[in-house]
């Protein structure tokens, strides 16, 4: 792929699916009941019955069929290049989709007895024993649907050792880092905690001094992640551990950026008491567009009391579903997106220890030949300019020179980098620290024309910005549809998350001379 | 790393030697100085890889050899999770890689992923009677307890009240939400009793229990019981009486036939996705969703991601972009509405697209066999002797079946089922103090006459 390939995303001008289709058409028949009394009196209540029908589409099956597959169609989602930083994007293998659709996955009920799919919880086991491995850390919980949830229940964790410690009123803080992902200090505050964050320094990451004077008998807990969306490590982290241990906090290490330093840093070695591996992520399980995702939630010894249940164990070599004494309940009900879990262990398999060695290498090695490149596009800047050491498994850097010039925003050159089929790359979470930043990360996967072709249309584009900027901040001028005029959507009167709402505030499109059906 | 993988195309020599070149390193270990020294930690074992996709297979297949599941056994298990139909279209799209694969996007280049969410938000308000429908979140019991948060938070109140029939494993779940009494912003739950003779809410107790401390009345129609609350109107109305949010759980298969809660006051409700055309996945089928009216005072409470509609720049043509996003954890971090993160919107494009191979005709359809097939269930499996079946009268797809009479365990009695080839309903012993004895049996349109005949002569030899 090239900037000069000729690209153009598939427009069907797809109506919304309540606007097609036409009464009495059906796209699937239930069964008929096996006892069919339709002249029997009603079994339920008129006062309970629906008194008109759902304003549902009526569709044939072939309609559904190609509504649908005309908007997978118009989803470029990683069908050219994705760089999406801080996501880490993998191949899917084919054959793990193939493996879950299988009813030994599939069409397993939760409730089973688990004496029935010993293979299935064999499965989620190893995958257990393969994180164990790869972190040090003595026991782990797939419960948490996400990153988030996995976070989540790392603070209600907090919540049950302080507890059990009767010190739980007494710590009523966590502390965190201005890097850290939202979810640390929202999930935190939604458990009770005050959150206490740390600002970045001059070294890329806050002082270890500024965390000591941050903590003290009210700490309960530091949450961090190493390196950061920065690429940047952390070298006192191992200091900072030890400093929240001796104001007995609990010390948990979010793994989002984990696929830079695979096997070269194990969080239990780190001295941590816990932490959390993205499956959907480093592991080569699809994201789904935002899931099912798995936070992998790993921890000490100590803690893994506390865990929620079902947590599985093998005594004389069964696989058995357990739960621990002093468990925090649930996050989530059951064991977790166990076809996830199959994904991610297969995944684990086909790469053994030499292919995560080798994805490591792959991925930073990749990070620091697209940051060289990528620094000789005029206007580009690196985060934090000064620092010399090279970045991990990606890099932030800013466009704002181009922003003072032209006023193009990092947002524009987004939109229009998909006009040559380049999927979003990533910005930044919240708070920006730089000016309109950027963070690409190329990840094992990608080869090396494909990041050479991103960094050519990123520098096209940029050089569009100068000599063209309309035609940038117009973008995207070859997507499924124009930019989207964002004004209406925290304005009550016009937001509409339903068609119902849609149509009561706007009127119908062919009202307003627009597609119809 | 002399193998070539076939998961990393720059893992053939070239390509990597080309970006050492352009580097200027012959070794990528001068890359990782940022790591001290005594921060390095290799593996614990060294673990072989699998190049070989067709090894990689076999070895699955191997450790999935002779797992029981609802196919290859005759099953009743429900329990807030249920044995549904999966129409192969719902597998079809959600297997699309455009759709399976895409990780954020841009509302123009993701477009017809973002009008996918907006499809599965609108038909399930249609089926719901709201007009506010979030982006799912991880499962009914998570949706619960935001609903439950989201109602503390709109009253400024620290008490709920929630059914004692709620199943223990959802109710673990919002008891985890409402936090620890030993930190601040903590939800007391208490519970509404029922009455053991009909399976629904005592209302009377109900009514003593609502105050002006109750931030949520929350109900489940049908409960986890199975059975149709058909005082649900009052419940809501006591919730209102004093000043609380009625917090309403509804299974969507159950709206072609019964009432919308929209239509009866429900302020937030809530339930899963599951059975709209989601597989079981052992337990990683679970989803849940959250829905209100359309009034600012609950949307801007919302702690989900939702998509709206709104104009492009070209006329006539609608993209779908984030509303509300500033209060998510992504705009605000500690100061949002709960957190937010990747949830389970796969499983939103396969209820995008359940909901409208059904339509309206097949919801009132699917309704009508559950109601249909359930009843007479009832009456097929209260022929075993000793046997009784409660509250049938008011079943929806699920059955409470006692045991207590005859000499066995429900535990016993599933071993029996399970060596005829049968996966019997789900032990409710130590669920609620009215259910020692008994289990959950779950009947869904896939199940045939004879289907029932089979577990019930199985029961009859069993209890024989």
């Amino acid at each position: 792929m090239s900037v000069t390939r000729r690209y153009h995303a598939p427009v069907w001008d797809e109506p919304v699916v309540l606007e097609l289709g036409a009464p009495g058409r059906r796209g699937f028949v239930p069964p008929a009941p096996w006892s069919d009394d339709a002249d029997d009196a009603p079994l339920l209540p008129e006062s309970l019955l629906r008194t008109a029908p759902p304003e549902l589409p009526e569709l044939a099956e072939y309609e559904a069929r190609r509504h649908y597959l005309h908007l997978a169609q118009e989803t470029l989602g990683m069908m050219g290049i994705s760089l999406f930083g801080t996501c880490t994007m993998k191949h899917n293998p084919s054959v793990n989709e193939a493996v879950v659709a299988r009813p030994e996955v599939a069409a397993v009920h939760p409730r089973q007895d688990p004496s029935t799919y010993q293979g299935l919880l064999g499965i989620v086991h190893a995958l257990g024993e393969g994180l164990k491995n790869l972190s040090g850390m003595d026991a782990f919980s797939f419960q948490p649907g996400g990153g988030a949830d996995a976070a989540f229940l790392h603070v209600c964790v907090t919540r049950a050792y302080h507890a059990s410690r009767g010190e739980l009123a007494q710590r009523r803080q966590i502390v965190t880092t201005a890097q850290a992902h939202p979810c640390n200090p929202a999930t935190a505050a939604a458990a009770g905690f005050e959150v206490v964050t740390l600002p970045v320094e001059e070294d890329g990451y806050p002082s270890l001094e500024a965390l000591k004077a941050a903590i003290g008998p009210q700490t309960a807990a530091l949450m961090v992640n190493n390196p950061d969306d920065m690429g940047i490590y952390n070298p006192h982290v191992k200091e900072w551990v030890e400093a929240v241990h001796e104001v007995g906090g609990l010390c948990f290490y979010d793994h989002a950026n984990f696929n830079g330093v695979m096997t070269r840093v194990q969080a239990a070695a780190l001295g941590f008491d816990a932490c959390m591996f993205m499956l959907h992520k480093t592991f080569g399980v699809p994201k789904g567009g935002g899931g099912p995702a798995v936070g992998a939630y790993g921890c000490s010894a100590e803690l893994a009391r506390f865990l929620p249940g079902p947590v599985i164990a093998e005594v004389d070599g069964a696989f058995v579903l357990e739960e621990p004494e002093q468990g925090v309940g649930r996050v989530r009900e059951y064991l977790g997106n166990v076809h996830q879990l199959v994904k991610a262990y297969s995944w684990l398999r086909a790469m053994g220890t030499d292919g995560l060695r080798e994805a490591a290498d792959l991925s930073v090695l990749a990070n620091n030949y697209m940051e060289q490149r990528i620094l000789r596009v005029p206007g580009v800047t690196r985060s934090l300019p000064g620092l010399g050491d090279p970045r991990l498994e990606m890099t932030r850097f800013s466009m704002a020179e181009i922003t003072a010039e032209t006023g193009v925003t990092a947002v524009d050159v987004q939109n229009r980098m998909s006009d040559f089929g380049i999927d979003a790359m990533w910005l930044s979470h919240e708070p920006w620290i730089v000016p309109e930043p950027f963070t690409p990360e190329a990840g094992e996967m990608w080869s090396k024309e494909d990041i050479d072709t991103w960094i050519d249309v990123l520098a096209h584009v940029l050089d569009e910005a100068r000599t063209d900027p309309e035609l940038v901040r117009t973008a995207p001028h070859r997507q499924v549809v124009a930019k989207i005029d964002p004004s209406g959507l925290d304005d009550p009167d016009r937001w509409a998350t339903t068609w119902r709402a849609y149509v009561r505030k706007h009127g119908t499109r062919a009202a307003r001379g627009g597609v119809t059906a | 790393m002399n193998q070539v993988h076939p998961y990393m195309a720059n893992s053939a020599a070239g390509s990597r030697a080309a970006m050492m070149s352009a580097l200027g390193i012959d070794d990528v270990e001068s890359l990782f100085d940022q790591i001290p020294a005594d921060h390095r930690a290799g593996v614990t074992t060294d673990v072989p890889g699998i190049v070989s996709e067709a090894a990689l297979r076999r070895e699955l297949d191997r450790r999935l050899r002779g797992t029981v599941s609802t196919q290859t056994h005759l099953s009743f298990l429900g329990g807030g999770y249920w044995n549904h139909y999966v129409p192969s279209l719902c597998d079809e799209v959600a297997a699309r890689p455009e759709i399976a694969t895409s990780v954020w996007g841009t509302p123009s280049s993701d477009h017809g992923r973002n009008q996918i969410w907006f499809e599965f938000s609108s038909q399930l308000g249609a089926l719901l009677d709201t007009e506010f429908v979030g982006l799912p979140v991880y499962s009914w019991g998570c949706a619960t307890g935001h609903a439950l948060r989201m109602a503390a938070r709109l009253t400024d109140r620290d008490v709920v009240l929630v059914p004692d029939t709620v199943d223990p494993e959802r109710r673990r779940v919002i008891d985890t939400y409402c936090g620890s009494p030993d930190l601040p912003g903590s939800i007391t739950v208490r519970e509404i009793p029922v009455d053991p003779a009909t399976g629904t809410l005592d209302l009377e107790a109900l009514r003593g229990l609502v105050d002006d401390r109750v931030a949520a009345v929350y109900v489940e129609t049908p409960n986890a019981w199975g059975v149709v609350e058909h005082e649900v109107q009052a419940a809501v109305e006591l919730a209102h009486s004093v000043g609380a949010e009625a917090v309403v759980s509804v299974d969507p298969t159950s709206l072609g036939v019964l009432r919308p809660p929209g239509s009866f006051g429900a302020d937030i409700v809530v339930g899963s996705i599951q059975p709209l055309g989601i597989p079981l996945n052992a337990g990683g089928g679970v989803g849940g969703f959250i829905a209100t009216r359309d009034d600012e005072r609950y949307a801007r409470q919302f702690p989900t991601l939702q998509v709206s509609a709104a104009p492009t720049t070209r006329p006539g043509e609608l993209a779908f972009g984030m509303t509300l996003f500033e209060q998510s954890s992504y705009g605000s971090r500690e100061l949002a509405k709960d957190w937010t993160g990747n949830s389970v919107y796969l499983w939103a494009v396969r209820a995008a697209v359940y909901m409208t191979l059904l339509g309206p005709q097949g919801f009132a359809d699917l309704g009508t066999t559950l109601v249909r097939n359930v009843r007479a269930a009832a009456a097929l499996i209260a022929e075993v002797p000793g046997v009784t079946v409660r509250h049938a009268d008011r079943a929806f797809k699920e059955l409470v079946v006692d045991f207590t009479a005859t000499s066995l365990t429900v535990a016993e009695i599933d071993a029996a089922l399970l060596a005829r080839g049968i996966l019997g309903g789900h032990d409710l012993t130590g669920s609620h103090a009215a259910l020692d004895g008994c289990a959950l049996y779950c009947i869904t349109e896939i199940h045939t006459e004879d289907d029932v005949r089979e577990l019930v002569d199985a029961l009859k030899e069993i209890c024989a």
